[in-house]
């Protein structure tokens, strides 16, 4: 396996129609880490991804080991080690749960592979269904799984994609408690070997599992730090007290959902 | 109630379709039914390649006419030239040209094996080349349906045009000859018709192995969710243009089989009716497994010989309500009936399960 890269983001910034979502962001995720972002609805935090990703054009400047990923297409962003998961998880539902790891295994193909039949599992393929809990259901219509295993399907195609930075939109949305205590496992063992950053709402979530944590606000990065050094910053009360005034300020002061 | 699994099952597909296509036609046909069958197996092909970019990449070919037409006039000006003989002009430029001498354009079709090769390999150029185009601008749906239709009519426009070298709306009729052989024979109205039974097998082998490989899936995958294969690192463009490519060639070859079987090709015959003809035989029989497209194309060819044999006018609102019906009601075409019945089937008995329970 490659090496995780770190994800350099310098004042970074998009624009539609005149409106500016992201207003010079800088972010420096460090290799292996595992990273949170948060921030309120409308802070910019799935643009910033997006951007990262390629899908909207910005200006600024993001270098992931070392190379400059704005300008590049989506695909050939993808291909040098960047994955990432929607709000909404997008499966392929009408493939089987191995054939959607297979395919996300194999963006490296030759055309003679790509053109006979898989006639086994992949080894990589084999190890995510393992690490993501669905070997039994290899065989079943994405379709058909259920809300929480989508996402874990999401996440293990990332990990056949052999992708050295994760990029997770909002993975625990949804979840009941034990799926949410299993997905924060999976990302822990994940950012072992590779670089996880995480759009979260989920407060308690990102308690048990941030390793770091930067919190945008209206496009502009507003605190960074660990998790008790992000709740201690009297800005970030501010913003999130702005939301919810009914909170203590105490402990909870980033409960905001 | 599956007797047979996997590869002894499609073995014995073929088998059948080989026996049906091979001796049991021949047999029980007259001349005259087995050529309009050969037609009729023409469009099949066509449906074939409708299978894999629409069934299966999600591309609603509606303008495959153009392609049918490349390859059938590809044939057709050999067979002209051919029928003409050396030095001679075929018939129509004599008629309506004041051409002393083959077009420029028409001259490599003089050559046997570049007119032959040309009938598949100008469609996928053409098609390689529209697709680049259309596919990196990301046009899609309805708007790429509409564009693919727009082509089609363009070219049939455009060769009415050119009556002198292309002879119009009449277009290129009269074919005598097939590479030698006098079509007015009936022993080689036989032959063509076999030509066509083997070259549509083949394109349905062709057709299942592209299908069944990686690639299928994968075509697949972008049909359902073309922004998360660009995530996964492939380039969608590409996806789809190899399907549309493929497609097009098994159209321009099904348009130059066309030509000995019937003798004639015409604008009529690949401009918007015909093209959106060629999608509703798909359709009907479902267009995202091979069999099904390949009987409703069969199906509703034959449809329309018959209906329009006796009612001639109707058969054009029956055919667009055929499409309504399949399209709206039966996605999966009638392919996908047995499963629909099924699935209601076990609902039933579920909700019967249900109230059982609920009374006990």
């Amino acid at each position: 396996m490659s090496e995780p890269a770190g994800l350099e983001i310098h004042q970074l910034r998009v624009s539609f129609d005149g409106f500016t979502a992201v207003d010079g962001v800088d972010l420096d995720v460090r290799p292996g880490d595992l990273r949170f972002l948060i921030g309120p609805n409308g802070a910019g935090k799935t643009t910033l991804v997006d951007a990262v990703t390629g899908l909207v054009k910005a200006e600024g400047s993001v270098r992931f080991g070392g190379a400059e990923l704005l300008g590049r297409s989506v695909h050939r962003i993808a291909r040098s080690g960047i994955g990432r998961t929607f709000q909404t998880a997008t499966v392929f539902e009408e493939l089987t749960v191995l054939q959607n790891l297979d395919i996300a295994a194999g963006a490296g193909r030759s055309v003679w592979t790509m053109l006979r039949r898989r006639n086994d599992v992949p080894e990589p393929v084999a190890r995510a269904l393992e690490t993501i809990g669905l070997t039994k259901l290899a065989g079943s219509p994405a379709g058909t799984l259920a809300h929480g295993q989508k996402q874990w399907l999401e996440i293990g195609m990332l990990l056949v994609q052999d992708v050295r930075l994760l990029l997770l939109d909002e993975p625990v949305a949804g979840m009941s408690h034990d799926e949410r205590q299993a997905t924060g496992e999976l990302l822990e063992r994940i950012s072992a070997e590779r670089t996880v950053v995480v759009i979260e709402h989920d407060m308690d979530f990102m308690r048990s599992f941030a390793r770091s944590v930067s919190v945008l606000h209206a496009g502009r990065l507003l605190s960074e730090g660990t998790v008790a050094e992000v709740q201690a910053d009297p800005k970030v009360q501010e913003v999130y007290l702005g939301h919810a005034a009914a909170e203590t300020v105490t402990g909870v002061a980033v409960q905001e959902a | 109630m599956t007797l047979l699994h996997g590869r002894a099952r499609t073995w014995a597909g073929f088998a059948g379709a080989a026996v049906l296509l091979f001796a049991l036609a021949p047999l029980a046909l007259t001349d005259f039914r087995l050529g309009l069958l050969a037609k009729y197996l023409c469009t099949a092909m066509v449906a074939v390649g409708i299978c894999l970019a629409w069934g299966r990449g999600g591309l609603l070919t509606l303008g495959q006419g153009l392609f049918f037409g490349l390859g059938g006039y590809a044939m057709a000006m050999h067979l002209k030239i051919a029928d003409a003989g050396p030095g001679n002009l075929p018939d129509f430029m004599q008629l309506y040209g004041t051409a002393t001498e083959l077009p420029w354009w028409w001259r490599p079709f003089a050559n046997p094996a570049f007119a032959l090769a040309a009938t598949v390999l100008l469609p996928m150029a053409v098609a390689a080349l529209l697709g680049s185009f259309i596919f990196r601008r990301r046009v899609k749906g309805a708007y790429f349906a509409i564009l693919s239709q727009a082509l089609a009519a363009a070219f049939a426009i455009w060769l009415i045009g050119q009556q002198a070298t292309t002879g119009g709306t009449n277009g290129l009729t009269d074919i005598q000859g097939f590479f030698g052989y006098d079509l007015d024979d009936p022993v080689n109205q036989r032959t063509v018709y076999f030509v066509i039974a083997a070259a549509l097998l083949l394109l349905i082998a062709l057709a299942r192995q592209l299908i069944h490989s990686r690639y299928g899936e994968l075509l697949v995958a972008v049909r359902d969710s073309e922004e998360r294969v660009r995530f996964l690192g492939y380039d969608p463009a590409k996806v789809k243009l190899v399907a549309y490519v493929v497609a097009a060639g098994m159209a321009g070859l099904a348009g130059a089989l066309f030509v000995p079987a019937v003798g004639i090709i015409s604008p009529a015959m690949i401009g918007i009716v015909p093209s959106i003809e060629f999608v509703i035989g798909a359709a009907v029989g479902g267009r995202a497994s091979l069999v099904g497209a390949v009987l409703g194309a069969i199906g509703v060819a034959w449809a329309k010989t018959a209906l329009s044999e006796e009612f001639p006018a109707a058969w054009t609102y029956f055919q667009g309500l055929l499409f309504i019906v399949a399209l709206a009601f039966l996605p999966g075409g009638l392919a996908s009936l047995g499963g629909v019945l099924r699935r209601r089937r076990d609902r039933q008995r579920k909700a019967a399960v249900v109230a059982v329970g609920e009374a006990a």
